[in-house]
């Protein structure tokens, strides 16, 4: 309110481009940003079409012959679907807490200016971020030696650290954290794990917000991790489960033993195309509540990061 | 202010602290050998007739060296040169576009009259950002399926043929590209936004005084202030010329094989003979990427440190 009452002041309102400009510009930006939200409301249509109505007319913005089938279907189906979406939960939120810990504990300690290793571990960040081994012997090292291949921590391990939220912890600590605050609880006794757990932390609940929200995202979109490592279906996450899909829609007719008819009919009958995209408008739909409230903290983290990368 | 000795005494002598430093980094650090640094070590095998029966550590011990051999495969091939073409030549595109248009829009959003109108539009525009390669590749497949997509539908009511877009290549630099515009505007924006907003606002009212029209506001007040992150936004991007959106690659065009040749980047090629099981070549072309990558992403570091030396990396 505040900021609109000063942008009436006479200089303001003086310094502004014409009407026309504005409205020719409110034109662009209405248009780009149906151009960034019509193709999800497609995949919607599409999964909210009958799939008979799809096989005769195609795909639409908006669907001809309405229906919930391919919901239904994939509720059905109930099996394959609750375990991806498990898969998916528990791989983001173990995978988001990890990582903040992981981050953040390597953030304050790279922040502590008499620390004896900072030197070091300043080097074993920094390297990473230049070079790294590449994807085939981490391929190797992560399926053959760590023997993640097949496991669940195959899609958490290798994702938890970033250099990059590494330094944005140890910038936001350093600049935000005053050494006064740590030296007079170091006097009072207490160690440096007590210290960042009951100082540090609870003082920069932004900063885990944004290295959180990152990791959030970046797991719960994750399909490469899946793709290298899991074979096993049971293991499959959303994101694993429509990239197979999209590449072979009959997989939907898996668990056809367990509803008591044959393959072949299930694949015969099932809403194929629409289950398709229910799937990914099942992915899509927590992002798309989510972000428009948490993106402030992505803005502070990308510009803190852009500012000292 | 410290004295010197104070310094000094500082300096040499280990405390507790140190030692419970050293243990909260500790879990860190081992995080960072297994994922970062064996595979380091790792891109031996470049250099070896490495199998991929067995454990991995005496397989790399075991294995025969070979020299360059891996890289005179690759070479020879005719793959290596269309897939670093296809890598620098989209980057650079990507390089321009990517901060021509974030840097235009921002300019241009700031200027509406209505500052919520604003925050809406760059919320929409975010969207993309935060969908997978994945739900993409859904998106893009239902325009452009042969049968059932939109775009086809579109040329056919039109009285056009329809076309299979999945097999020319043809078009596909463009829908690369514009898939690549797409899904990062909105990321875009945010830091040149926030570049904008800083700006103190007594130089635009110093402007208006002298009579300056908003073109020459833009032109000599704040692109001139943008242009430090703009130097440093295309350094860091030219760094990182030898990477590229795996995803982007690969779940766009669906891994079709008519595409090959306009839409296989290093990223891509690494995983297909990761995945064809030419060990060998699959860990040349690593090795070229990390390598190479690894120049520059240095040279950038040390020209961002000439232009400005408190952005740079170390």
């Amino acid at each position: 309110m505040k900021t609109a009452a000063r942008y009436e002041t006479g200089l303001d309102k003086f310094n502004r481009i014409g009407t026309v400009t504005n409205w020719g510009f409110h034109l662009v930006f209405i248009l780009l940003a149906l151009l960034c939200l019509i193709p999800v409301l497609v995949v919607l249509s599409i999964s909210l079409t009958g799939e008979e109505s799809i096989r005769n007319d195609g795909y639409s913005l908006f669907p001809k012959a309405f229906s919930g089938e391919a919901y239904q279907y994939i509720a059905q189906q109930g099996q394959m679907i609750t375990r991806a979406l498990g898969v998916s939960v528990l791989v983001t939120a173990l995978g988001t807490v990890l990582g903040v810990v992981l981050t953040t504990s390597m953030g304050y300690v790279l922040s502590r200016p008499n620390y004896k290793l900072k030197g070091l571990l300043t080097w074993i960040v920094f390297i990473p971020m230049v070079f790294n081994g590449g994807l085939v012997s981490s391929y190797y090292i992560n399926s053959n030696m760590l023997g993640l291949k097949d496991t669940v921590w195959a899609l958490i391990l290798p994702l938890a650290v970033s250099s990059f939220n590494v330094i944005i912890c140890k910038t936001f600590f350093r600049s935000t954290i005053p050494d006064a605050l740590i030296e007079s609880a170091e006097i009072d006794g207490a160690g440096q794990l007590r210290i960042y757990c009951s100082i540090v932390l609870p003082i920069s609940l932004p900063v885990l917000a944004t290295i959180g929200l990152f990791l959030c995202f970046a797991y719960w979109n994750d399909w490469f991790q899946s793709m290298l490592y899991i074979d096993n279906q049971n293991l499959y996450s959303l994101q694993a489960l429509l990239n197979s899909l999209m590449s072979n829609v009959d997989a939907l007719a898996r668990n056809a033993s367990s509803m008591g008819i044959s393959y072949a009919e299930l694949v015969a009958t099932m809403p194929k195309e629409s289950a398709r995209m229910a799937v990914a408008i099942v992915i899509v739909i927590p992002v798309a509540i989510a972000y428009p409230f948490f993106q402030k903290y992505f803005i502070s983290g990308l510009t803190i990061g852009a500012v000292k990368g | 202010m410290d004295t010197k000795s104070g310094r000094k005494r500082l300096r040499t002598r280990w405390r507790t602290q140190d030692t419970e430093l050293t243990l909260l980094a500790l879990p860190t650090t081992v995080w960072y050998i297994l994922f970062c640094f064996l595979p380091m070590f790792g891109l031996v095998i470049a250099f070896k007739d490495f199998k991929i029966h067995g454990g991995f550590l005496s397989n790399v011990i075991h294995s025969e060296w070979t020299g360059f051999k891996n890289f005179e495969f690759l070479f020879k091939s005719n793959d290596a040169w269309v897939v670093i073409r296809n890598t620098l030549g989209y980057n650079m595109i990507f390089i321009v576009l990517g901060i021509a248009i974030p840097v235009i829009l921002a300019l241009m959003i700031g200027q509406l009259h209505s500052g919520k109108a604003g925050k809406i539009y760059q919320t929409m525009m975010f969207l993309p950002y935060f969908l997978s390669w994945v739900v993409v590749s859904a998106i893009v497949w239902s325009f452009l399926s042969f049968d059932k997509g939109i775009v086809n539908q579109f040329l056919t009511g039109l009285g056009a043929d329809p076309v299979n877009w999945y097999m020319e290549p043809k078009y596909w630099p463009y829908f690369l590209i514009f898939m690549n515009v797409w899904k990062g505007l909105g990321y875009g924006m945010v830091v040149y936004l926030a570049t904008i907003t800083g700006i103190d606002s007594t130089y635009y009212e110093a402007a208006v005084i002298d009579g300056a029209s908003k073109w020459q506001q833009a032109r000599f007040i704040t692109l001139p202030l943008m242009k430090l992150v703009i130097v440093m936004m295309f350094i860091l991007a030219v760094g990182r010329i030898f990477y590229t959106d795996f995803g982007l690659f690969f779940q766009v065009p669906r891994d079709s094989n008519s595409l090959f040749t306009v839409a296989t980047t290093i990223d891509v090629l690494v995983y297909k003979q990761l995945k064809t099981a030419t060990v060998g070549m699959a860990s040349a072309s690593a090795f070229v990427q990390s390598v190479m990558g690894c120049l520059t992403i240095l040279l950038a570091n040390w020209v961002v440190r000439r232009v400005d030396p408190d952005s740079a990396m170390m």
